[in-house]
């Protein structure tokens, strides 16, 4: 129990660095970054306490909104993502995820990348709408959502087979 | 009484989500509205001392430019003073206020942001240093900003690559005035909107600050233009203006205090009432 929570802290420190520090000043073509600081709450324990990732989800988007200028749009993408995490487990696992053992940080298999895919778009689709916050620039939206997702999806994905714990 | 606490403990976790959902739904209106920007910026303790502690590390990586910048500027500024008749001669203060109209703070801007609609730049002087909201940003190429938030030791810019931000602005050769927006499009170029049509306006064409408002003097260069063409809604001129500055890459900044400005901003706030 309490190393997971420990894991969980420092998961939460070191994502949100390397977001402020490396990936929110990647800026490929000019202006799309990768968002892997998500993987906290993607790789979360999923029979872990829920009030506990929601309130840290929020946190944890609260914080990069200071370092942001960005209002309050990426603490909504990551309470939208923390709250519906658990349909999307439905969704990709089947309905008795709870009861399997599901591991995100493992071999990649389709129900895992499904997983990973639509909670990257679920995240990246309202944190451009509520950024740009102008249906006008709805086209910009889609196509900053398409290709941050891919982005992210890359750089997540490296992320989690560079720290996969080492017992097998 | 007792089925409102049930309620309430039932759905307490879809209760909260709600809470903070509102809670940052309302951080986010709020800085997307035009009068009150960002509730919570980057200029606190926390953010600006990590973002100084950065800007420490990475300003040794762009030192060569910034020194070829201002060698550049303190070329120009020489040439001025040479041309002058009386060479070591300071320039004269004004005789009948006894002070200049303008004062310069420098700082250095320690981070900047250029890949979404609303950028915000962070500087590292603040109300210490006596920096207050509104004031013009300028550096040696052309203009940057205007100041948004400050604290003690850190204050945020509006980027003039931020949709909301508005600037009065001038053709320098004919007089006309405009007003200087981004569209989101671009880092390099910015738009000269609601330009009459009686204005004779020519591709590369320098713009300048117009001396409408009280935050920039009048005669701050911002860039050239690159394209012209009519609004089809207010049949009024859109110039594509392209800026001087490199707003991707920016060092040291001037920020422009001027003496006359609470005279002027009194006055106004007399006239309305």
């Amino acid at each position: 129990m309490n190393s997971a929570l420990l894991v969980n802290i420092a998961r939460f420190m070191l994502l949100l660095a390397a977001q402020i520090l490396i990936f929110n000043n990647m800026n490929l073509f000019g202006y799309i970054n990768p968002y892997p600081y998500i993987l906290f709450i993607i790789l979360y324990p999923v029979n872990g306490n829920k009030t506990g990732l929601l309130l840290a989800s929020f946190l944890l988007g609260f914080i990069l909104d200071m370092f942001c200028n960005s209002g309050g749009v990426h603490a909504i993408a990551c309470l939208m993502l923390a709250y519906y995490r658990p349909y999307i487990f439905k969704f990709s696992f089947g309905l008795s995820y709870e009861y399997q053992t599901v591991k995100l940080n493992d071999v990649l298999t389709p129900e895992r990348f499904s997983f990973l895919l639509i909670a990257v778009v679920l995240h990246h689709f309202t944190l451009f709408l509520l950024e740009i916050f102008r249906i006008t620039f709805l086209l910009e939206i889609l196509l900053k959502t398409v290709l941050s997702t891919l982005f992210t999806l890359l750089v997540s994905v490296i992320i989690i087979y560079i720290i996969k714990p080492s017992k097998r | 009484m007792q089925q409102i606490f049930i309620f309430i403990f039932k759905n307490s976790y879809r209760l909260l989500f709600l809470l903070l959902l509102v809670v940052s739904f309302v951080f986010t209106v709020q800085s997307h509205s035009y009068h009150r920007s960002q509730v919570i910026g980057s200029a606190n303790f926390l953010s600006g001392g990590v973002y100084a502690e950065i800007n420490s590390v990475s300003e040794y990586l762009s030192l060569k430019k910034q020194n070829e910048e201002l060698a550049q500027e303190n070329a120009r500024l020489k040439s001025i003073i040479f041309n002058e008749k009386d060479t070591t001669a300071l320039p004269k203060l004004d005789s009948v206020k006894g002070v200049r109209a303008a004062d310069i703070i420098v700082s250095k801007v320690i981070h900047n942001s250029y890949n979404v609609y609303e950028n915000y730049l962070t500087i590292n002087s603040g109300e210490l240093a006596g920096v207050k909201p509104d004031m013009g940003v300028i550096n040696s190429a052309g203009i940057i900003g205007i100041i948004d938030k400050t604290s003690k030791n850190y204050a945020t810019i509006i980027s003039i690559l931020n949709v909301k931000s508005a600037i009065n602005a001038k053709i320098k050769k004919s007089n006309h005035f405009g007003s200087l927006v981004w569209n989101g499009k671009s880092t390099g170029f910015v738009q000269l909107i609601d330009v009459p049509r009686l204005a004779s306006v020519r591709k590369g064409d320098t713009i300048v600050t117009g001396g409408q408002s009280v935050i920039f003097p009048e005669n701050i260069g911002i860039g050239t233009i690159e394209k012209i063409y009519i609004d089809n809604k207010t049949n009024y001129y859109t110039l594509d203006v392209k800026l001087f500055n490199d707003m991707t890459n920016l060092g040291h900044v001037y920020i422009l205090k001027s003496k006359d400005r609470e005279e002027i901003l009194n006055l106004e706030k007399k006239e309305d009432e």
